[in-house]
């Protein structure tokens, strides 16, 4: 009697790390810096980890619905570089200090636009010239952090333009904007998915993309559109990114951010080989990644370090996702 | 002969859905034990719970004079039961002896694999069985019968006790039946037990020496098949009386009733590739047209040209008049509708739900102001679950936990729902049970009787030539004759591709 009531406690807590396996690492990071780390709960804190989180998280985003077609995208880090090296460009030019609003608003949708084109290219490799996502998103991630470094002179441009900044350091009811754009984003992409034809086939893309074919769905389309979708958060992130410093560094804006968002998209349970697109899982897997990063800052651990303790969390996440699978 | 594997009592369910309960078989050393039932009867079920897939509920399983506590398929094979399963699961690309090897290779020094040693004793294996192939070709190169004669010498090599085989002839021809028969009966003789599960009852008969009956997760009966008939063992499965179908035929086609309607489809002279290259064909409305031949006949990619997958290199098709759709989304637009013969790797979409994997093809008619219109995508699903008999727990479960006859169904509704004028099925019965097809069948004679028509690809002639009110007869790509009902017989069609081969040759 007594054995079958341990038995089914452990399998429902079993069931519970794999069924939110993402929620009870979050907690368990929330506890451990509860206990030992100091100030943590503060709002200072807050508002620095959901500013750096929101980044993480919009291009984590457009990651989990390219993974979801059975691709992956390896540019998003140099697609942000290049939209962040793009608007100073524009609003510290002659015509954008003569144009203050005008300025900005193109230093924020020229970019952008260079950001969905760098996402048609890849698309267009993916799905019309059948390149392997991997090889094909690996022209722009080795080019177009060299193309923003070139337009840039290699020179770090630093600038104050409060409109331009709002992006990373606006506060919409006392929390960071960009907070709030993520959140925003991740309802709409939700709905994408969930509701819309075009997110119906994305996941049947993935999960078995010859049916989808063959049922009339526009594959070449959807895989474009999503490859654009990304690259049009990466974009958007790269903005932020510059706006939370007031200056662009062609050269370390959007670094080694593909594999954060690859892991973030993993670890909130997407599956690599596609058919699977957890939009809110995506942003929790942000947040784990972004907590890990600053508890072990927080706690004095060099940044070497904590790069391997994030491929850990992979690991984990694989496992619990191959677990899941049974 | 003693016993070798008795199964006792084994309940299995999922969800609380039954899928066992109260199955038992009981297979001797040297025997060739048939299983048999309809689709979701629950044979799959009793075959991954023996080879620990699944883990039993309740129940008793003793193989080889022990209790079998078999907890994966790994520890399964290790205590010598080996599967051979419909759909293969060898690695087409690495070569016969790598895929034979796989796990058990010779070593040298302890670590790296002996090529030549490998190579060898995979060529002695495989002569045992009269295979005769260059080990070192890659095992995709070589047809769907040698591969599978590949998987049964893995097996077998691996000292296995009981091999199970699941459907092991339905992408074979009959030469290679023959081979696989002659595997068999070397099997048997070297005291190597098999479980036969197919849905060709003829074969049994052929090869087998008794047959377990299951239906609705229940062991329904056990014959010698020496002492029962065909009949007896349909009416088995169906849980009908015999006379019930002697009268209702052994198919629910009826050909050759049709009265011809406009043309509704033509192909001249249409070619593809070297597979397809001389296909003619007309299609009236309210009519069934079969395509008949043999294995890599051109069925395939004449159903392919007539969907628009395969761009045409010469000759035309005309759809309504109109020319030809050059894309599959233009040929759902055009009302045509095209089951394919591989489920798995063509049909089924197996993460996503019955509800999803239905109204694939309906999507782009399915939408209201940008979005699904979701109360309408219910209704049509439960429309066809109810209409075709699908048994599913509900239409959010995913379709890979159906049984392939319901999962066929599942797809026959994903071409029915989009309400087409032609509907392309390719194999619509193959790898499906008797009850299942039975059904199936009745759904496409409804579906020409309201005026539609059907172009039929089936290897079963009993089904084409009941079925159909003309057969295209192909053979290596080109059309060789025609056959129109009523007055084809098995007979004859077998005649015309006997004829043909022969011209050709």
């Amino acid at each position: 009697m007594s054995t079958t009531i341990t038995e089914t406690r452990r399998k429902s807590v079993r069931q519970l790390v794999h069924g939110h396996g993402g929620i009870v690492a979050l907690l368990a990071i929330l506890l451990f810096n509860m206990a030992f780390t100091p100030n943590f709960l503060q709002l200072q804190t807050l508002f620095v980890n959901i500013s750096q989180v929101a980044t993480i998280a919009i291009v984590a985003m457009g990651m989990t619905l390219v993974i979801a077609t059975g691709g992956i995208d390896l540019s998003v880090g140099a697609i942000m570089a290049l939209a962040g090296a793009l608007a100073p460009l524009i609003f510290l030019s002659e015509f954008g200090a003569a144009n203050p609003a005008l300025g900005v608003t193109l230093a924020i949708a020229l970019p952008m636009l260079v950001a969905i084109a760098c996402g048609l290219f890849n698309g267009i490799m993916v799905a019309k010239l059948n390149v392997q996502p991997i090889i094909a998103t690996l022209i722009l991630f080795i080019s177009g952090r060299g193309i923003a470094q070139v337009l840039t002179n290699g020179n770090l441009q630093t600038f104050t333009n409060p409109h331009f900044s709002y992006l990373g350091t606006g506060k919409v009811l006392g929390l960071p904007f960009q907070g709030w754009l993520a959140i925003g984003i991740a309802i709409f992409l939700y709905f994408i998915i969930s509701r819309t034809t075009f997110g119906r086939y994305v996941l049947a893309i993935g999960g078995n993309e010859r049916a989808a074919q063959l049922s009339g769905g526009p594959v070449a389309l959807v895989k474009i559109g999503v490859y654009m979708i990304c690259g049009a958060l990466a974009g958007l992130a790269g903005l932020i990114v510059v706006a939370i410093n007031s200056a662009s560094d062609a050269a370390r804006n959007g670094s080694l951010m593909e594999l954060d968002a690859i892991a973030a998209a993993v670890v909130g349970g997407a599956l690599l080989q596609g058919g699977r697109a957890p939009i809110f899982g995506a942003i929790l897997g942000a947040v784990i990644i972004q907590l890990v990063k600053y508890t072990l800052l927080a706690n004095g651990v060099q940044d070497e370090v904590a790069l391997i303790a994030k491929a850990g969390i992979i690991l984990v996440a694989v496992y619990v996702q191959q677990a899941r699978k049974e | 002969m003693t016993v070798l594997l008795e199964m006792n009592a084994i309940q299995k369910a999922f969800n609380g859905v039954p899928a066992l309960s109260g199955a038992s078989v009981e297979i001797e050393r040297g025997e060739v034990h048939a299983l048999i039932g309809q689709n979701g009867a629950g044979k799959s079920t009793m075959i991954k719970v023996l080879t620990g897939v699944y883990r039993r509920d309740d129940g008793k399983i003793t193989f080889n004079g022990h209790d079998s506590v078999l907890t994966n398929p790994r520890e399964a094979q290790a205590a010598g039961i080996a599967t051979i399963y419909q759909e293969l699961t060898l690695v087409p690309l690495r070569s016969v002896t790598e895929n034979v090897m796989m796990g058990y290779e010779p070593k040298r020094f302890g670590a790296f694999i002996d090529w030549p040693a490998a190579h060898a004793r995979t060529r002695e294996i495989l002569t045992r069985f009269g295979i005769d192939i260059d080990v070192k070709m890659p095992l995709g190169s070589y047809s769907t019968a040698i591969q599978q004669l590949v998987a049964i010498a893995r097996a077998v090599s691996l000292d296995a006790k009981l091999v199970i085989m699941d459907e092991p002839t339905s992408s074979l021809d009959s030469s290679e039946v023959k081979t696989l028969f002659g595997v068999v009966r070397s099997l048997r003789e070297a005291g190597v037990s098999v479980l036969y599960v197919s849905h060709f009852l003829d074969e049994l008969f052929e090869i087998c020496d008794r047959v377990t009956t299951m239906r609705d997760g229940k062991t329904v009966g056990c014959a010698r098949l020496a002492e029962t008939t065909k009949l007896d063992l349909i009416a088995g499965m169906l849980g009908r009386d015999t006379s019930e179908i002697t009268e209702a035929g052994m198919t629910e086609f009826g050909g050759g009733t049709a009265k011809k309607g406009d043309i509704l489809l033509e192909a001249k002279d249409v070619a593809t590739g070297p597979r397809l290259t001389k296909f003619n064909m007309t299609l009236h409305r309210g009519e069934i047209v079969g395509l008949g031949g043999l294995l890599g006949a051109g069925r395939t990619e004449a159903a392919r040209a007539l969907f628009g997958v395969d761009p045409l290199r010469r000759g035309t098709i005309s759809l309504k008049g109109a020319p030809a759709p050059s894309q599959p989304a233009n040929a759902i637009t055009a009302g045509l509708g095209y089951l394919t013969e591989d489920r798995k790797a063509e049909g089924i979409i197996p993460d996503m739900s019955v509800r999803e994997n239905m109204t694939l093809a309906l999507l782009p008619r399915m939408t209201k102001g940008g979005q699904i219109d979701r109360a309408r995508e219910r209704k049509i699903v439960q429309h066809y679950i109810d209409a075709l008999g699908i048994k599913t727990a509900d239409m959010e479960q995913p379709i890979r936990e159906l049984s392939g006859g319901n999962q066929q169904k599942v797809l026959l509704a994903r071409w029915l729902a989009i309400e087409p004028d032609i509907l392309i099925l390719d194999e619509p019965t193959r790898g499906v049970d008797v009850g299942a097809k039975r059904e199936i069948q009745l759904i496409i004679r409804n579906f020409v009787d309201r005026g539609y028509s059907v172009v039929l690809i089936s290897s079963e002639f009993e089904e084409l030539v009941e079925g159909a009110d003309r057969i295209v007869v192909l053979n290596e790509g080109r059309c060789i004759t025609e056959l129109t009902n009523p007055g084809v017989t098995e007979h004859k069609l077998v005649q015309a591709l006997a004829q043909t081969s022969e011209a050709s040759a």
